[in-house]
Order: structure tokens, then sequence, then C-alpha cells
């Protein structure tokens, strides 16, 4: 194996690993306010790369608007997915929250299949297809976007919680959820922040990634489940790990899959993850002794 | 201690009760297994006894993860791979080795019961669902095995002419389901019997103690780690019994699909849905999802939409699950009718 | 005098910065009881914690008929005679009152999951037994009404009474109680005080912290004095009343309060 095709592995390792850094975001931000885990995550995925894809083919409009149309509408998924099955569950427990999600990604996902079928659907390439060379190897665009985006996000995401009000209430939320209702935080209004900034963010992974990999009705399944190991890698609930997490899983993953094995490359995920429990169950920038 | 005794009028009325309601539960019991004795009798096509043969190997599965996560409230996302590995083992080894299948059986109980401490005892001593996310990246990555390790297993194309399970001689799993119907409901009801005779034993207790307060069942002398695990590698023996006879039925094919996260999560579904922590919430649950399935089973791509729709708002609507649900209905009723005779007098 | 049933060495114990017990020693005679009190934050509920092995103490020793705790787990330290209540009660709130004290005899029993699922090898009869010595239990402490009750249907007071029971029914030598009388009136106290003295008399040494002086004062033998992690001053009632470093550390909080 020469040194090009490692750095093309890494680089590749890279861009999927963003995506996943991504999903694992939107995994901590509704586990910090409701410690549950929503399968419904890779869904919202789903939905950013779907609905770009089959509106911008469909009304012939320009891709950003496409982009546009499907973060909004993922997102609404999202708030009405809090509104009408995770507020009225609400002091119902952990384990039902997470079968209602469960129950959300199944019909989600068969919505899918019905309005846009079993088929792949291509997404073109944001700024085309010409690969950029860069230090001896070469890179897609694509890949640039997918790491921009990662990166845009992160900030973002630091500026929110760190700089504005709703950042900070979430934050106090997830930290002492009794203290903070008494501080007059009103918890289901930081459930449904939560869950509008996990769909939208998992929406724009999905729109970033869907020129890569082509997007399908079933995308959703795997890309939640890795995303939600790299939180679990990074720590679950930690942005910062989520991020770092993500981008870890990812290289490993593709030089595994590269240099080891390719046809195991679906369980390199989850053997990282098995590895990082019994190593450091709290991950990578977890706080210890956490919940879930 | 001598606190001012109020003198009632039958202090042990309330216990009365108690074993009152626990002999409820065993006439219950019996009446369903009657019940299921009886149903051949009535149902002879052969593809409605596979399917409750199916219902017998997924009750199984039920049961045993209604005791860890109901009663020593311990999630488990793989179960699957625990199911996968009782048949896989077995099948491999009658198919390609020419064992007795019984002897697969233990093989299988052997290596489920080692992956299951392997993954337990780790992360079953920490504070939190450790268990959870082990076993869901457990179930995929046998899953995967399955699919992958292609010699062994024979890969996406599946495994093939595996025996037949022989009881004193007999091939049991004939053309006729009749006979294996019977073989795998006896197992499903040792198993509800011996999960329903642990629940209300000292380390039936010990688990539910410690779901409620790990911390006072501890200072209690429950070793509460030694505990979760040990209910943990019960359940994936269960699973694994259950995997060695789905193995012999009389399809003779194992292929990876069954054995996958999405069975995982069905199974979890199944045990919430029906009421986790009760002693018929594994089988109610498990009658709904599978009838639910085969009811929808004509609206091709439509089915998959309903059933998570009626998953959603059973959920909300019953939080507490269909067995909660049903009892709160039936005290209801007969608090009603209760009044109504109270009036006569 | 009647011979030490616990004894307690050096026993200092941190959260980060803050010192929370600081070389602690003090012993309990058998047939005593002994209160711990102090200011909130004084770390009364740390030794608990520390001796029961909930929380794992920095340095020190605690000897319980001369065996060494520290290092046991909180499980171990059960089975060899040490029983505790807690500040926020922790019952088995899914659990049958009945069933909470059942478990606090899991120590005398001896069926392990497989002879249970089985019925083999006595456990049915284990199972009566201990059934009965539940009932004797809550029938002693008034609360045999309450059997088939669930623990979370419970007022504060009847929760308090039955983790109680429910720790007096695994046969402990010493009983631990973190402040038995919070959140009672002052009838419920009273009755709590004359438990507590039951308890004793039942042979059973009791050493509790409570932040209710009078009864403190009424019930106790001894008593030990905690501010800031340190003892401040040690004896019987009357002493500990006319100790000018305990009214400082008092009048102190409650300027401060």
């Amino acid at each position: 194996m020469t040194s090009s095709q490692v750095w093309q592995l890494l680089i590749s390792g890279l861009t999927i690993g963003g995506i996943y850094a991504l999903i694992a975001l939107g995994f901590s931000l509704i586990y910090n306010a409701t410690n549950a885990i929503n399968f419904a995550q890779g869904e919202f995925v789903m939905l950013g790369g779907m609905i770009t894809a089959a509106s911008s083919s469909a009304w012939d409009i320009p891709l950003w608007l496409a982009a546009v149309f499907a973060v909004v509408v993922t997102t609404l998924v999202g708030l009405l997915l809090d509104r009408a099955a995770i507020r009225p569950a609400r002091n119902a427990g952990i384990v039902v929250v997470i079968i209602i999600t469960i129950g959300a990604s199944i019909f989600i996902r068969g919505l899918a299949s019905i309005i846009w079928g079993p088929d792949e659907r291509p997404v073109a390439a944001f700024s085309g297809d010409m690969p950029i060379r860069l230090w001896g190897g070469a890179i897609a665009p694509q890949s640039l976007w997918v790491l921009g985006t990662t990166l845009v996000i992160a900030v973002a995401m630091y500026v929110i919680f760190e700089y504005t009000i709703v950042g900070k209430a979430m934050r106090a939320c997830a930290v002492n959820p009794h203290a903070a209702r008494l501080c007059g935080i009103e918890m289901s209004r930081m459930i449904t922040w939560s869950f509008v900034l996990a769909a939208s963010i998992g929406a724009i992974a999905g729109i970033v990634l869907a020129p890569i990999t082509m997007t399908q009705y079933t995308v959703g399944i795997m890309l939640g489940l890795k995303g939600f190991c790299a939180a679990v890698l990074g720590g679950l609930g930690s942005g910062l790990g989520g991020i770092a997490g993500g981008l870890i899983l990812g290289v490993l993953e593709s030089l595994g899959a590269g240099l080891i094995s390719s046809q195991y490359k679906d369980a390199i995920a989850f053997i990282i993850l098995i590895v990082m429990l019994l190593v450091r169950p709290r991950g990578i920038f977890g706080k210890p002794g956490g919940e879930w | 201690m001598a606190a001012e005794t109020v003198p009632e009028p039958d202090e042990h009325a309330e216990v009365r009760a108690t074993a009152r309601r626990r002999r409820a539960e065993n006439i219950q019991l019996l009446c369903f297994f009657v019940l299921v004795a009886l149903i051949p009798i009535f149902v002879r096509n052969p593809f409605h006894l596979h399917i409750l043969i199916f219902i017998g190997l997924n009750l199984m599965l039920t049961v045993g993860l209604n005791l860890l996560m109901g009663y020593a409230g311990q999630v488990s996302l793989g179960h699957a791979a625990f199911y996968g590995l009782g048949a896989y083992t077995s099948g491999i080894l009658t198919a390609t080795y020419g064992w007795n299948p019984w002897l697969g059986m233990l093989a299988g109980l052997v290596l489920t019961c080692i992956v299951a401490w392997l993954v337990g005892k780790p992360t079953l001593h920490l504070k939190g669902h450790y268990l959870a996310m082990a076993t869901l990246g457990v179930g995929i990555i046998v899953h995967v095995v399955f699919r992958q390790w292609t010699p062994v297993t024979g890969g996406s194309a599946g495994l093939t002419e595996i025996p037949s399970m022989t009881l004193f001689g007999y091939e049991i799993t004939s053309r006729m389901h009749v006979q294996y119907y019977y073989f795998v409901w006896a197992w499903v009801a040792l198993t509800m019997v011996l999960c329903a005779n642990l629940v209300v034993s000292r380390p039936g207790r010990a688990l539910r103690a410690l779901h409620d307060s790990e911390l006072a069942a501890q200072t209690l002398g429950i070793a509460t780690s030694r505990y979760k695990v040990r209910v943990f590698v019960l359940t994936a023996a269960f699973a694994s019994i259950a995997g060695t006879l789905y193995a012999h039925s009389s399809m003779r094919f194992l292929s990876p699909t069954p054995f996958d996260f999405h069975t995982s999560i069905a199974l979890l579904v199944m045990v919430v849905l029906g009421g986790a922590g009760t002693l018929w919430g594994p089988v109610l649950g498990t009658l709904t999802v599978t009838a639910l399935h085969e009811v929808l089973r004509p609206y091709t791509n439509w089915d998959i939409v309903i059933y998570g729709l009626i998953l959603m708002v059973l959920m909300i609507a019953m939080p507490g699950g269909l067995s909660r649900a049903f009892g709160s209905i039936w005290g209801w009723i007969t608090r009603l009718a209760g009044r109504g005779e109270r009036d006569d007098t | 005098m009647s011979r030490t049933v616990l004894q307690v060495e050096g026993l200092t114990k941190s959260f980060g910065g803050l010192k929370a017990v600081q070389d602690v020693g003090f012993e309990v005679r058998e047939g005593q009881i002994k209160a711990l009190i102090g200011p909130n934050g004084a770390g009364k509920t740390t030794i608990f914690n520390a001796i029961t092995n909930v929380l794992r103490a920095d340095a020190g020793s605690v000897l319980f008929d001369d065996r060494e705790l520290l290092g046991l787990a909180s499980h171990q330290i059960a089975k060899l005679g040490i029983a505790r209540t807690f500040q926020t009660t922790r019952l088995f709130d899914h659990m049958t009152v009945l069933e909470n004290v059942m478990v606090g005899r899991h120590i005398r029993g001896h069926t392990n999951m497989l002879t249970a699922a089985l019925r083999i090898f006595g456990a049915g009869a284990e199972e009566r037994e201990a059934r009965n010595v539940a009932m004797q239990t809550l029938e002693q402490a008034g609360l045999a009404h309450l059997a088939a009750r669930h623990g979370a249907e419970l007022p504060i007071g009847q929760r308090r009474l039955v983790e109680v029971a429910r720790a007096l029914a695994s046969g402990p030598k010493l009983l631990l109680m973190d402040e038995p009388a919070a959140g009672l009136n002052m009838r419920e106290t009273e009755q709590m005080g004359e438990i507590i003295n039951d308890i004793r008399d039942g042979g059973v040494t009791v050493l509790l912290v409570e932040h209710d002086m009078s009864l403190v004062m009424e019930i106790s033998d001894e008593i030990l004095v905690l501010d800031r992690g340190a003892v401040i001053a040690e004896g019987p009632p009357s002493e500990v009343r006319a100790d000018e470093r305990v009214l400082a550390a008092y009048l102190g909080q409650e300027v401060s309060d």
C-alpha cells in the first residue's frame, strides 16, 4: 500500500468522520436534554439528503434552494416529533421515550420509502468533481465541503452554548435539571430546542454527504448507529467529544477497511465502541459517572 | 419496637391478599398453557402453526428480556445476537460437523453464556446504561460475522440442510408442525414458569430492589453487580436455546437476517409495549407485535408506516404497557361492579 | 464498661479540594445509642458513607468487631452485621412494604437464581420463613396494615419507619441511622425516639446522625460533635450541651442561617 493510498483512506475517513461527528452532536444534544437516545437521529440525516435530491430533481430548483428547503422541512419534522410524540410522554421514563423514537424512525423511514421509492438518488457535488491536488494526494471538493461544514457547525454550536441565553440554559439543564428548573428554565422548551437543533444539524449532514455516497431511504439506520458510536466514543453529551469521536471513528473505520478487511467494515465502528466501553466507558471527553 | 399498635381487624388480610394474587397468577398461567395445548386441535394450517411456533420462540426471548429490563432495570439492545449464537452454533455443528442437535444446543449455550458474561461483567458494574451501548455493538458485530464469515456460516446465502431435532430417537422436526409446536411451547412454558418463580424469590427481589435503589440494595447485603451479570447471562441463555430451536425448525435453514439489529429492537418493543416488569407483559407485547405484522402484511409499504404510528400512539397512551392498561381497566370494571353490588344490599 | 463494637481511627475523605472529613476517630460501644451531630457540612453523612463504603475513604481505619471494613464492598459490610437507613429515604418504591422488609432478610437467605427458579433445595421453605419474619418485624413496628402497600404510596413518616424495619429485618448488630427524624412532625419524632430506644433495648447498637437536638439529647448515651470535618467534642449529653466550642459552632451556624 502506497502512502498516497493511505492518504486517500485518511481523507475519506475524515470526510465520513465529519458526518459521524455531526450526527453525534445530534445525539448528545437530545441526550443532554432528555437523557434518552433518539433513535430517529439517523432519519434526520436521511431526510436531509432525500429531500434535497428529490426537490432539486423534481422542481428543477437550484441545489442551494433545495438544501435550504430540506433543512427547513427536516427541522419542522424534528419540532413535530417533539411536540406530538416526545412531549406527551415526558413523564413516562427513558425507555418509553426511546421506544417512541424507534417508532418515529420506523414511521419516517416508511413514509420516505412510499414517497421516494427504494431507488438510490444522486445529488450533484456542490462545486464539481474535479479533485484538488494537495500534498501529493487528491481530495474531492465535496470532502472539503463536508469538513468545512463540520467546522462551521462546531464553531456555531460553541458560540450558541457559550454566548446565548438559550445555549446556556440548555447547558444548565444538562448539568442539573432540578436546579435549572428552580432558576425558571422551562425544561420542555429546552427539549424542543434540542430536537430542533439536532434535526437541522442532522439534515445538513445528510445534504453534504449525499453527493459522495448517493442517498436512499435506508441510509439513516447505519449512519445513525455509527453516529451513536461516535457520541459514546467521545463521551455522550459532550459536544467536543462528539466531534473528536466522529473524526477518530471515521479515520479508524476507513483505515481498518482499507488496510485490514473491507468485509468487516461495518463492524469496525462497533468494535471500537466495545473497546472504548471496556477501557474508558465515559468516553474521551465524557464526565465521569454519567447516567446512560 | 413497641410503636403504638392500632389494632387491626385482621392484620394478615393484606398478606393473604398478596398470596391470593399470586395464586391467581398461577391459575392464569395454567389456563394459558391449557389454551396453548388445545390450539392445534383447531389450528391445522401449517402456516398458522409456523407463526405460532415463531411466537413461542419470540416469547422465550421476551420473557427473558422482561426479567432483565422490567425487573432488573437493565437494557439489552443486542439480544438477537444471543438468539443467533444459539442458532448458528448448533446449526453449524450439526450441519457441517454432524453433531447431535442436543449437543449443538449445549455448545451454543456455553458460547452464548461466555459472550454474555464477557460483555456484562465489565459494563454492569458501572452506573448507567453501559450494557445497552455494549450490547448494541455486540449485536451488530455478531450479525456482521454471520453475514461475512461465509466459509463457516454460509454468509448471506445462508446455512442449509440443518438436521432435525430428535427426542428419544424420534425426529420431531417433521413436515408435521404439530410435534414441533408442542416441543417449542414446552420450552416456552419452562421459561415462563422459571421466570415467574424467580421474580417472587430472594434473588428476584434482589433484582427488583437494585432496580429501584442500587445503593440501598447494596447496603442490605445484595451484591448488585453480580446479580446483574447473572440475570443478563441467564436471559442470554434463554435466547440461545430459542435460537437452537429456531435452527432446527422445519425450515432447516439459517440466514443472518432474523438475528440483526432490527430483531433486537423489535424484542425491546415487545417487552415495553406489553408492559415491562409484569407477568403478562411479554406475552401481550409479543402477540400484539406479531399480530400487527401479520395484519399489516397485505398493505405493502404502508405496513411499516402504520406500525411505526401505532407504536408511537400506544406508547404515548399507555406508557406502562398493555398489561398495566388492561389491569387498570379491569380494576375499574371490578370496582364499578363492586359498587353496584354494595348498592343492592 | 461494655466492649467496643465500632472503632474509627484517622478517617479522612476529601472531595476535590474540600476536606469533608479530616482525621476523625471515635468508638461506639455495644448497646450504646451514640449520636453524631454538627452543623451542615460537618461531615456526618460522609462518615456513614465511608463506614458502609458507599464512598471510599482516603485514609484511616474502621474496625467492626475487630475486622477492618475499609476495602470491603458495601454488601460484604452488610453481611457482617451493619445496617443503615438514609437521610432521603431509599425504599424500593415499586415493591410492597412487605417485600421491602423481605429484602432486608436477604443476607439471611441462601436461595440463588437456579434454586429459586426451580423451587428446589428448600427455596419454598426459605421464602415462607422470610415472609413470616418480615411480617413479624412489621407487626412489631406497627406497620402490618401497610404490608401490601407500595413504597411509593407512603408518606415520609411511614417511609422512615419502613426503612428502619427493613434494616432491622437483617438482624444487624449495629444500626446506622441517617437523620431518622428529618421530615417528621413532633409526634412522629417522639415516636421515632421510642423506637430507637426499643431497638437498643433489643440488643442492637445504634449510631445516628440527627439535627433534632431535643431528640438527640433525650435518647443518646454519648454524643460526638463534628465541625468542618473534625471532632470538636465528645461525651454524654450533659457535657456536650455545656461545651463552649459546641455552642460556638452552632451559634455560628445559626447566625449564618
